[in-house]
């Protein structure tokens, strides 16, 4: 059996007034992928991430869905509450910044809870159970279940975020830079840590990233973008080691030669 | 409005129950879409009350636009018929309705409310008036309205979860005590106005109608009668209300929500019912707590009444009057206060917002 | 034994007592008229049908004098009294570019059509305290018609508008056409966001003055910075015209005083419009240049989304600004924590009681957790 895209982008195109925040682009994700999407600030490679996750809303072009059924849905056409539901079951999105991701008065328990309780959970022992069991996943001692993520590190309060999104089994998650800011043996272990869950959980996975060795270590393919356009598209490997387009290739020489 | 007469200036009338009937109109056909949609939060177009918002002006409102000059008006705040407040809106409706008003829950077919249910079961007969400051259950989870509207819309209410979760991961328990969350009808999550979650259960399968009014939010919403109203809760800890260990003080009742009542600066204090109609139904029928005193006797050695759970601190040497003798003949119950001098110089105003006094 | 009170009412009625009393001071003093208020605490009764939004000078003196002089409270009073008016209809739009004009300045411009006109104006007025207002003067002739022209002022003229002459050019975006359909009325039907200009600028129009004062303020230091201009504040009078359907032809109502304020903000374009100068609309009864000019401000900075900005200042948080600007809905819930609670705190006090019992029954923390990884 030939498998079919989770997610198909076609033609997508952002304006800021007068600014293009990114142009024409198309691609398509496929269950248990990881695709990378690579290029400096200023790129487009955040605005598509947003186009993508329907954050955004795109001047032009569509995404689409395949949905737990089998039916692959404009999501444009998507009502807000099948919208909200597929946001909150079927897919995650770690930020960048864990506070844009995480309730951070909220408790650790409560943050990875809340995605149960949205869905119906209503018993405290089952939710907390659950939670102390994801917070295991993700390496987060079971006795800082009650405390909440400002007095977490910022490598845990990632982590934790990990876990509040994946505790509904999505089948898809949006990364934002999940590893910028952390300091380098963090960010080693974290990255080994989403390879693991992502692996173990078959999940299809969208990465922005400025990093090519991220990319390199997390995603089977990528996509290059340069002024809101994509410019490159391949196999990870491939791509790095054997850029076609001059951008990418001093990209690359860039990283090599730092 | 006492317009002062000066020259010039004509008098200023107003309509029956001071809003005229165009505004009636309109506060009902907003109060009969609350009813149809159980604890769904009709906006309308509040008027300017000549209160303060935040006093009642939702409840005024609802009250105006249900009134008819048959009807018999109660007003409460906090259980009590006599505090300023429900003092000053029964008041407000005996001047411009001119309906009878009464401080029986028997009697009475609309009554206004503050932060209370009568303890006396309403009837179909009835209409019960909340006043309600803040109508969104989630405005403290999220203050914004565009986004409260959508998670109402949806039916989203984890969030309201979360709240109980935290309190039970912090506290041992869930810790809202009052305004507690409700769901009305197996659809929407409603705040049911800062009643002690102790009233809770008379809000579910209640004959009367209840309507709540918020003015300055501009919103109306409705539970009707016999609805089956649910206090938010968790399988493994349901949703349980205040009990007090031992009875009104006053007139011996159990199984009712008291007021702790501050004796001395000792320590002493007591406990009454917040409900005034209903300690002094029972009293009238004979019942006597502790410290009513018996007609033309002493009250018997008074004991505080703690709350279950808390530990009473020791035993106390309470002397409600002063020199622990007993004061006036004794006819029982709440008469008229010994506040002195109250009458005559203006200068000597003085408000008894508790409601209790030596 | 104990003695329930019910003394409230007693207690009310000489609570009240003591404030009329209070209010009318000693008795040897004259009592203050309606007209004296009216002539000679101008602002204070504009401010008072501004946000009372009621154009009754009379009323509006009595509001002050019955409040002690208490604007907010005064407002109140005639904003409870406006709710009891019957609402005939619509007046049409002011046309303000027919105002007669007592007072007008552009910083825009040096000269322009009509002049600079500065009127009555505390500016460049040296804040000195001024004793010689503290004597009593003599009565000059007894005027009774409240703020009659007094002859030795200049008649007062229409002259264009600022905006006017910059709109001939293209250089400002165009005012919204008066399509002629009936305004949202925020005072007859609920406001639910996002809204649509009549229901900003009606919030605005009746806003707390300081509330406004502030948020303007702080678009300046930076927090949604927009560089106005003022392109001009005029005050003057306007006739208000009504067209009854049932006589089939206009008539004038009369005229009221109004302040108007036009900012002539940061130009911007597109790839559709060329660049030209915004707008930010201010319009108050009466004379109050501070308000008026303030939400100009505030109008502008509301308007983020329309012209493409920047989010995230507090001044453009339209939710936020509009939810919190009235301040007869602000001072009666925040006065409102006077009124007793003690249902609520009994049950708090419950609580609090037993979480205290409970903890003191556990047995002390085990050692103190890890702070971070």
């Amino acid at each position: 059996m030939i498998e079919q895209p989770l997610l198909i982008a076609e033609g997508l195109s952002k304006n800021y007034g007068a600014r293009i925040g990114c142009r024409d682009v198309s691609l398509e994700v496929y269950p248990g992928e990881v695709l990378a999407v690579v290029g400096e600030s200023g790129s487009g490679k955040s605005t598509l991430l947003g186009l993508l996750s329907t954050e955004l809303e795109a001047s032009a072009g569509r995404v689409s869905y395949r949905l737990r059924d089998g039916r692959l849905a404009d999501l444009a056409s998507l009502g807000a509450a099948e919208k909200r539901l597929l946001m909150r079951t079927d897919w995650g999105f770690v930020r960048q910044n864990p506070a844009d991701g995480l309730r951070m008065a909220v408790s650790a328990g409560g943050n990875v809870g809340e995605r149960l309780m949205a869905v119906g959970w209503r018993h405290y022992g089952h939710i907390r159970d659950e939670a102390i069991d994801w917070l295991g996943r993700v390496e987060i001692a079971a006795d800082r279940v009650d405390d909440d993520p400002r007095a977490f590190s910022g490598g845990m309060r990632q982590r934790l975020q990990i876990a509040r999104n994946l505790v509904t089994r999505p089948r898809l998650v949006f990364m934002d830079e999940p590893t910028g800011g952390l300091d380098v043996s963090v960010q080693a272990r974290l990255l080994d840590l989403i390879r693991q869950l992502v692996a173990e959980l078959g999940l299809a996975v969208i990465i922005v990233t400025h990093d090519l060795a991220v990319a390199r270590l997390l995603s089977h393919r990528m996509v290059v973008m340069r002024h809101g356009r994509v410019i490159e598209t391949g196999i990870t490997d491939q791509v790095l080691d054997d850029p076609r387009e001059p951008y990418t290739q001093l990209l690359v020489s860039s990283v090599l030669a730092a | 409005m006492n317009a002062h007469a000066t020259g010039a200036m004509p008098e200023i009338t107003y309509n029956f129950a001071y809003l005229d009937e165009q505004t009636k109109r309109m506060i009902r056909r907003a109060i009969l879409k609350a009813i149809a949609v159980p604890g769904y939060q009709v906006p309308f177009a509040a008027r300017e009350m000549p209160m303060p918002y935040g006093w009642g002006t939702g409840g005024v409102q609802v009250t105006a636009a249900v009134l008819g000059p048959d009807d018999v008006l109660k007003v409460i705040d906090q259980g009590a018929d006599d505090t300023t407040n429900a003092v000053a809106i029964r008041g407000f409706f005996e001047k411009t309705a001119r309906v009878a008003t009464t401080t029986s829950a028997r009697e009475a077919t609309v009554i206004q409310t503050r932060h209370r249910i009568p303890e006396t079961p309403l009837t179909e007969n009835q209409i019960l008036v909340y006043q309600v400051p803040i109508p969104e259950p989630l405005r403290f989870l999220e203050p914004r309205e565009t986004e409260t509207r959508q998670l109402h819309a949806l039916a989203e209410y984890g969030l309201m979860h979360v709240k109980l979760y935290e309190d039970i991961a912090r506290h041992g328990h869930i810790a809202t005590t009052y305004a507690y969350p409700v769901e009305v009808a197996g659809r929407y999550v409603m705040d049911p106005s800062p009643i002690p979650k102790f009233d809770n259960p008379k809000l579910d399968d209640c004959p009367a109608l209840q309507l709540f009014g918020a003015g300055r939010e501009k919103r109306i919403y409705a539970i009707p009668p016999f609805t089956r109203v649910r206090s938010l809760d968790f399988e493994d800890h349901p949703f349980r209300v205040q009990r007090f260990a031992q009875p009104c003080a006053l007139c011996a009742a159990t199984g009712v929500y008291l007021d702790e009542v501050i004796l001395d600066d000792k320590g002493g204090r007591m406990f009454v019912c917040s409900d005034t109609d209903y300690c002094n139904e029972r009293q009238e029928a004979g019942h006597r707590g502790e410290m009513a005193g018996e007609a033309g006797r002493a009250s018997p050695s008074p004991q505080p009444s703690p709350l279950r759970g808390e530990g009473a601190d020791g035993a106390l040497n309470l002397s409600p009057t002063g020199k622990g003798r007993p004061e006036g003949p004794g006819e029982g119950t709440w008469g008229v206060p010994t506040t002195p001098s109250s009458a005559g110089d203006p200068g000597s105003a003085r408000a008894a917002p508790s409601g209790m006094t030596k | 034994m104990y003695v329930a009170a019910k003394g409230g009412e007693k207690a009310i009625r000489n609570a009240h007592a003591l404030l009329a009393k209070r209010r009318r001071g000693n008795k040897n003093l004259p009592s203050i008229s309606l007209a004296q208020i009216a002539q000679q605490l101008t602002l204070a009764v504009d401010r008072v049908m501004a946000e009372g939004s009621l154009y009754d000078v009379e009323l509006a003196a009595l509001a002050v004098k019955q409040a002690r002089g208490d604007l907010i409270e005064a407002i109140f009073l005639i904003r409870a009294f406006r709710t009891t008016l019957p609402r005939f209809g619509y007046a049409q739009a002011l046309d303000t570019s027919e105002m007669l004009v007592r007072r007008r300045v552009s910083a825009t411009y040096k000269d322009l059509p009509g002049g600079q006109l500065l009127g009555p104006t505390f500016d460049y007025t040296h804040r000195l305290l001024d004793t010689s207002l503290g004597v009593a003067d003599e009565a000059g002739e007894v005027d009774d018609e409240a703020r009659q022209a007094d002859p030795a002022d200049a008649a007062p003229v229409a002259m264009p508008r600022v905006t006017d002459l910059l709109g001939q050019e293209g250089l400002i975006e165009a005012a919204p056409a008066d399509e002629g359909a009936e305004p949202f009325d925020i005072t007859r039907a609920p406001v639910s966001f996002p809204v649509d200009r009549s229901t900003r600028l009606q919030t605005l129009a009746r806003g707390d003055e300081g509330y406004l004062l502030a948020l303007g303020y702080s678009t300046q230091r930076g927090y949604a910075r927009s560089h106005p201009f003022v392109g001009e504040i005029r005050f003057g009078d306007v006739e208000v015209i009504f067209e009854a359907p049932e006589l089939g032809f206009e008539l004038s109502l009369g005229t009221v005083q109004v302040t108007e304020c036009q900012s002539v903000n940061q130009f911007k374009g597109s790839a559709t419009t060329p660049p030209q100068f915004t707008r930010g609309y201010g319009l108050v009864f009466g004379q109050c240049e501070r308000k008026a000019l303030s939400m100009a401000l505030v109008e502008r900075a509301l308007r983020w989304k329309e012209l493409g900005e920047e989010p995230g200042a507090p001044a453009q948080d339209e939710e936020f600004v509009l939810s919190h600007c009235d301040n007869v809905q602000a001072t009666g819930f925040v006065e409102h924590l006077k009124l007793p609670h003690y249902v609520d705190f009994q049950a708090e006090l419950d609580l609090v009681r037993r979480m205290r019992a409970e903890q003191a029954a556990e047995r002390p923390a085990d050692g103190i957790k890890e702070a971070a990884e």
